[in-house]
């Protein structure tokens, strides 16, 4: 590995002093990517700044109105093991409690995952279609904006020199709610996607019709995708089989797949379908259940 | 470089070392520190051979810098048994020969402790769930996973006892 500085801020004051001493830098949350990525020449900086003696990136909290904020750098082990989130969230911890091994998942961090913006991540699909938010800060103050539109393509995120990812906000789903998240690998576990697929569903009060819908899609485009079309194919509509199958023709015309050593662009184009229906299926049956 | 210092409690004695930034905690216990029953299998992430706990979470230590180990309670295999007392899953890997070429057993060990210090009566399917991380090119798992069982039951019995 080529050699770099260590920083370890113990505050964001700090680590944006750091950020701003005119040298190359990666920051260090989990690092199951980014110190590998160092390790492969894929990365290269003068200096690593390790996040997790931040306390703000480090913690996870409800809101008054229900949303959970999870610091970016908290390891995902942490968050799906909180019996609160899991009950209130369970479409969250489907992505988190999936990526990787518990090796990577006692390190890795949302934050990480959706910095390392891989168009095969499984947190990015699982966050859109539960409608998150990221917290973006630099020494000038905070902004915030939808996790779709973080993603600039393959390893690329909208971060500009000097901002931090520092949390990510996952609002309520509200009655009758609720999100599920699944991908296709080959094998039964610790495995990159070949497509993946969220869907977040709010049924009305007779649980009869579809309020709202979101869809979206992992590993068949250069970021992760928002499926209009599917989202559109399902609001005011019974959830039924045959809507839910519309639905996921609509996502299939959305993905722009290409043919890599994971699959070809016609399998993922049909994955895409058959897991937009399966996570729709999902998704009823959790809102169903929802109180 | 400049080497930083760095202090840890390292299957339970306090050790100093001195370490690169750009070294790992894997390079780190088995360059520096002499401890080389862990191994490096593919240096990403991927094979769980370097599997150590670190502040009580199983890691890969291969993904993890030696400098953020400071102030960091660390356990290799070489903290597993006690004194010349191999650990239940020791015997175990012994008795079942869930082992051939060795270097994944001290990950698979570290990992299946991880596992039964947390839950005691975890099933089959849950030790094959948790250890996913941990990969054999020699065994074809059955034998690692009959030598898990057979751990975890002399671990209740003694627990009982």
């Amino acid at each position: 590995m080529e050699a770099f500085a260590y920083v370890a801020p113990k505050s964001l004051a700090e680590a944006y002093t750091v950020l701003a001493n005119g040298k190359s830098s990666q920051l260090l949350a989990g690092g199951t990517d980014v110190i590998v990525q160092l390790r492969e020449g894929r990365r290269h900086c003068d200096q690593v700044i390790d996040l997790k003696h931040i306390p703000e990136l480090m913690g996870m909290r409800w809101l008054p109105d229900g949303t959970l904020e999870i610091g970016a750098a908290k390891p995902l082990a942490e968050i799906y093991e909180d019996a609160e989130v899991a009950r209130r969230l369970p479409g969250l911890i489907d992505a988190a409690s999936l990526i990787g091994g518990i090796q990577v998942q006692s390190r890795a961090s949302l934050g990480g995952n959706l910095c390392n913006a891989s168009p095969a991540a499984d947190s990015p699909p699982a966050l859109m279609v539960l409608g998150a938010r990221l917290v973006i800060g630099s020494s000038s103050g905070t902004r915030e904006l939808p996790v779709e539109q973080f993603f600039a393509g393959p390893g690329r995120n909208v971060l500009a020199p000097g901002e931090l990812l520092l949390a990510v906000k996952v609002p309520p789903p509200g009655p009758h709610a609720a999100s599920f998240y699944l991908r296709f690998i080959p094998r039964n576990e610790m495995d990159i996607a070949v497509a993946s697929a969220g869907a977040f569903l709010r049924l009305d009060a007779t649980g009869g019709r579809i309020e709202a819908a979101r869809v979206a899609l992992g590993a068949v485009g250069p970021t992760p995708l928002m499926s209009a079309g599917a989202a559109a194919a399902l609001v005011g509509q019974a959830p039924t089989r045959e809507v839910f199958e519309k639905a996921g023709a609509a996502a299939a015309e959305t993905a722009t797949p290409i043919t890599d050593m994971r699959g070809s662009a016609a399998q993922r184009r049909h994955l895409v379908s058959v897991l937009t229906i399966r996570a729709l299926e999902g998704a009823l049956q959790r809102a169903r259940e929802a109180r | 470089m400049r080497r930083s210092q760095v202090q840890a409690r390292i299957n339970g004695a306090d050790i100093d070392f001195l370490c690169e930034p750009r070294q790992s905690l894997l390079e780190v216990l088995r360059d520096e520190l002499g401890l080389t029953g862990t191994k490096e299998g593919c240096a990403n992430g991927n094979c769980g051979a370097c599997s150590v706990m670190l502040n009580g979470r199983i890691v890969n230590s291969c993904c993890v810098l030696g400098v953020e180990a400071e102030g960091a309670e660390v356990t290799t295999i070489e903290g597993v048994a006690h004194g010349d007392q191999l650990h239940p899953l020791q015997q175990a890997f012994l008795e079942e020969a869930a082992l051939q070429c060795g270097i994944c057993t001290p990950g698979f060990i570290i990992g299946a402790k991880a596992l039964l210090d947390r839950e005691p009566n975890a099933d089959e399917q849950r030790i094959r769930h948790w250890l996913a991380g941990n990969l054999c090119r020699c065994t074809g798992y059955d034998k690692i996973i009959r030598a898990v069982l057979r751990a975890e039951e002399h671990m209740q019995e003694a627990t009982k006892a």
